[in-house]
């Protein structure tokens, strides 16, 4: 891909009203996307934005790129087609919990598996927004919503989890009021070779407010939130005084100064290693017990689908000695008139 | 070779049905012999007739696996209504197919297969044997196990292997019956079996041992002759329908300048195209096979999306679920061919069986007010120039077109003419230069209101597409009520402007008259093939099949309303009827339907044509 004069966020703006709530936590992911573009570098036209259908799948309109706002549950495939016939082109699929983790799951699952080189952005607000709130698959269990009045019977799906558990290479998780840390993490995703599966928590003001709030609480925030970097030790806490170590197959919070725990028991990230189970464990943790971890979490590196797929048509096609239709038309048994 | 022209008979047309179990290879049997013919010289085309079991339970009805060939010296259409020669394998085999049967034919069967544990096993009462009346059929019982096995002998082959071989000997006789060479078919053992020459060696002697077995016995004699037929010079190959219809894209491919791009999901009778466009990855096609059918149509719209030609193949009940997504292509005014080769429904139905009710689901199966092209090819060999049709007009026109093929055609082979590529028409897509001034996505470039192309990556004209309602010109989302109805009719009218760019529908005999016998898509063998066969008899007919369904051709009322009497003959309840009756209701039409998973037969569409001209 082609370096070009370098790009202001501002350029990744489409001239289309954004027609989000107000306070909804889809502008802030909009904005970090739009930085994370001009970081990158790349010319514009490289950029393909493919959504499916939910509130934050209208992203599509707010870009200056070339966009598709496809039908629901459908993205993955589409944005695999858009990827697998054109490797050159920088992909981005926006979807939400139930874009993604209801009608289309099966897609979700097989992008993953195949790892074709795509960005993929889940704006997860636990909720159905653009029906106007009924439960979605990553709603809690016992959840109050228009179609759950006495409460859900069903357990939510965890999106990492069930990412890795279907051969993903690369997670991370952000939340939707930390733009800095979702633009650096949009901006390793799109460098990352494979499928890059960025979750994001996200608000909404109508139907789910403040589903996040225990975590984003700005006085507790620090003691709620792990943001893992590769090789650095778990630490988080107002005092970054606390801890993750490993203790017989399990993690357990601890306090570095306490019960003689220093910072060398504290577990170093490593997010390049290709076993899952530590991540499958870090992408588990939930609150209250534990800290809900941010960051890049796995980001293991592999040959990419789209890689595999032309450099198996281009040895082919150089191995063959059939170099048009035609040769093909007169191959095997032919005869004359 | 002995030479056995003193005692042989000229034969116009004959019809052989080769008849096993499922593991008998009667398939390659029966292609090997129509190869045979087809390089002769005769015109050939053939039906495979196979449960949609893999193996089912060995000996039984349910496990007949069959394959008929019709080859002659004049024009062949069909594969034939009934059998001058039926071989069976087995007793089940000859059960299946005693109704298949021509008066006075030929029945070659395996002997040692007629046990009594057999015949229980087939779920016969009797021997089928006793149904055949003796003296209607010349019945060869030849101990086709007993004489394979004795051929091999020497060989030093596993039971197994010489079971499997015994097929050959069913070839060996029939092709002595027909007075047919045995190079060709030695030709294919030596290059199929190159790595294991014992079975070179075995299937050559037990081919041999069947002929010089024919020869030798009198039930065989006399032999038959069927000279080579007229045919128009030029290189000829066999080809299946799902064959054609994927060189017809690849010739599209080429013939527009852009990549060709599958989306396919595994569905029978349909997963042929998609497994040779896979080897024509040595070609550079695209091909990825999607975790579902949905998933299929969808890689193929992002594929379009990038520019391009997108293709996605299936059969009925994968056109049901493919359905939302074509709605998505038509709003955005996408090139994209949809291949659907139409079997027996609703649900699974009749997964390895033909029909034609597929129709309808293909011109309205949509919700909303959501047009596209529709066309429909009527041969196995034509599959080619209707797939490259369905791929220029998709281009042209910037919709998603269906191309109705069905298991009839996919399965079905004859020879064809191998076209010159360099006679083939150019494909001109409305693709937009990087960087032209004020594109604007939905501004339509022509009177047949095509709008322009711009694949994502060309520079400078970065746009976006959804299944949202777009502003005529501009593409922005809008839900002003007076623009959905532009909206609707822009796309509506731009399906009606492919009109002018089909050719005309063809009349078959006077351009008007008492009766029309009307078909579309792959019935086109037989019917035309009654309609040929009647006019020989005097019968006072004309026939019309038509390949252009949405739109119609722009003479078609010109052209019905010449006649008394309509007769549209469809292998459905009366689809393409009720669809003229929907454009013409001027005009009345009379049906005749079957729904039986199987072709016409000439002979029935022979009788009802003449009772509808007996009515007055």
């Amino acid at each position: 891909m082609v370096e070009t004069e370098k790009l202001a966020p501002k350029d990744f703006k489409s001239d289309q009203e954004v027609r989000w709530c107000a306070g909804c936590g889809d502008h802030a992911v909009l904005s970090a996307v739009h930085r994370a573009m001009a970081e990158l570098g790349l010319p514009k036209e490289k950029y393909v934005v493919i959504s499916g259908i939910g509130c934050s799948s209208r992203f599509p309109y707010y870009m200056n790129t070339y966009a598709m706002h496809s039908i629901h549950g459908r993205a993955a495939a589409i944005a695999s087609g858009v990827k697998v016939a054109n490797p050159e082109l920088s992909v981005w699929m926006i979807t939400g919990d139930g874009d993604s983790m209801a009608i289309g799951g099966n897609h979700f699952i097989h992008l993953m598996r195949r790892n074709i080189n795509i960005n993929v952005i889940l704006l997860n607000n636990q909720i159905y927004g653009l029906t106007k709130g009924q439960y979605s698959p990553t709603s809690l269990e016992g959840q109050i919503t228009k179609t759950s009045p006495y409460g859900t019977v069903e357990p939510p799906f965890n999106p990492g989890r069930l990412a890795i558990g279907a051969e993903g290479k690369f997670f991370a998780r952000s939340l939707d009021n930390n733009v800095g840390l979702t633009t650096s993490i949009l901006t390793e995703a799109a460098r990352f070779e494979g499928t890059a599966l960025v979750e994001v928590l996200q608000n909404c003001v109508i139907y789910n407010d403040k589903a996040h709030a225990f975590i984003t609480d700005k006085a507790m925030k620090e003691d709620r939130q792990l943001i893992v970097e590769h090789g650095k030790p778990m630490i988080y806490g107002i005092e970054r005084n606390k801890g993750i170590v490993i203790d017989k197959l399990k993690l357990k919070t601890v306090t570095i100064g306490e019960n003689g725990i220093t910072e060398a028991d504290i577990l170093v990230h490593d997010a390049h290693d290709p076993d899952p189970t530590l991540h499958l464990m870090l992408v588990g943790l939930t609150a209250p017990e534990f800290p809900v971890v941010l960051g890049v979490i796995r980001s293991v590196e592999a040959e990419t689908y789209d890689q595999k797929f032309h450099q198996q048509i281009a040895h082919i096609q150089s191995t063959s000695n059939k170099k048009s239709l035609q040769d093909v038309l007169y191959s095997g048994n032919i005869w004359k008139v | 070779m002995t030479d056995n022209k003193e005692n042989i008979k000229e034969l116009d047309n004959v019809v052989i049905r080769f008849s096993g179990d499922s593991g008998d290879g009667m398939q390659l049997t029966g292609t090997l012999f129509s190869d045979t013919s087809a390089l002769l010289g005769n015109d050939v085309l053939t039906f495979p007739d196979y449960p949609a079991e893999i193996r089912a339970p060995q000996g039984t009805i349910g496990g007949v696996s069959g394959f008929q060939v019709h080859f002659g010296q004049t024009e062949v259409n069909t594969p034939g209504d009934y059998a001058d020669v039926l071989v069976a394998m087995n007793p089940a085999a000859l059960a299946a197919n005693i109704k298949w049967i021509k008066r006075g034919g030929t029945v070659i069967i395996d002997i040692d297969s007629f046990t009594e544990k057999n015949i229980e096993r087939a779920g016969c009462v009797k021997d089928p044997l006793h149904q055949l009346g003796f003296r209607d059929y010349n019945i060869v019982k030849a101990p086709i196990t007993t004489l394979t096995r004795e051929a091999l002998k020497g060989l030093n082959l596993d039971s197994k292997s010489i079971l499997r071989s015994k097929n050959m000997f069913a070839l060996g006789m029939v092709y002595w019956l027909f007075h047919r060479p045995l190079e060709f078919t030695k030709k294919y053992f030596e290059d199929k079996f190159k790595k294991i020459p014992v079975i070179i060696e075995a299937n050559k002697t037990v081919l041999k041992a069947g002929y010089y077995y024919a020869e030798t016995v009198e039930a065989l004699h006399p032999s038959y002759s069927v000279a080579p037929a007229i045919i128009e010079p030029g290189t000829y190959r066999n080809i299946n329908g799902n064959i054609a219809t994927s060189w017809g894209l690849i010739a599209a491919a080429e013939k527009a300048n852009l990549p060709l791009f599958l989306g396919s999901y595994p569905i029978t009778p349909a997963s042929e195209i998609l497994q040779e466009l896979s080897k024509r990855k040595d070609l550079g096609v695209k091909t990825f096979q999607a975790e579902d059918e949905i998933a299929g149509i969808c890689t193929a719209i992002g594929a379009s999306f990038t520019g391009h030609l997108a293709v996605t193949s299936t059969s009925g009940p994968g056109l049901s679920l493919k359905t939302e997504a074509i709605g998505l292509a038509i709003i955005m005014e996408l090139p994209l061919v949809i291949v659907n080769v139409q079997r027996g429904g609703p649900s699974t139905g009749l997964p390895t069986k033909t029909e034609q009710s597929d129709l309808m689901q293909a011109l309205y199966g949509r919700h909303g007010e959501s047009p596209l092209v529709v066309i429909a090819a009527s041969s196995p060999r034509n599959c080619f120039d209707y797939a490259f049709e369905a791929a220029r007009i998709a281009l042209e026109h910037m919709t998603p077109v269906i191309l109705l093929t069905d298991g009839f055609l996919a399965n079905g082979s004859e020879p064809w003419r191998i076209p010159d590529m360099a006679t083939l028409p150019a494909i001109h897509p409305p693709l937009v230069e990087e960087d032209a001034k004020d594109y604007q996505p939905y501004r339509r470039l022509n009177e047949d209101l095509v709008r322009g192309w711009a694949p994502a990556g060309t520079k400078g004209l970065e746009h976006r597409l959804g299944g949202l309602e777009k502003m005529a010109i501009t593409g922005s989302v809008s839900y002003v009520p007076e623009n959905h109805q532009v909206m609707t009719y822009e796309r509506e009218n731009k399906i009606k402007q492919v009109q002018r760019h089909i050719p005309d529908v063809k009349v078959h005999g006077d351009t008007s008259g008492e009766l029309l016998l009307i078909g579309w898509g792959g019935t086109y063998g037989h019917l035309y093939t009654a309609y040929r066969e009647l006019k020989k008899e005097g019968v006072n007919l004309s026939f019309v099949n038509f390949n252009y369904i949405k739109p119609l051709p722009a003479n078609t009322h010109e052209v019905l309303k010449s006649f008394k009497k309509l007769l549209v003959c469809e292998l459905n309840l009366g689809q393409f009827a009720s669809y003229l009756r929907l454009n013409f209701q001027d005009l009345s039409f009379i049906q005749y339907n079957k729904i039986q998973g199987l072709p016409f037969s000439v002979i029935e569409l022979k009788e009802q044509i003449k009772k509808q001209l007996e009515v007055k």
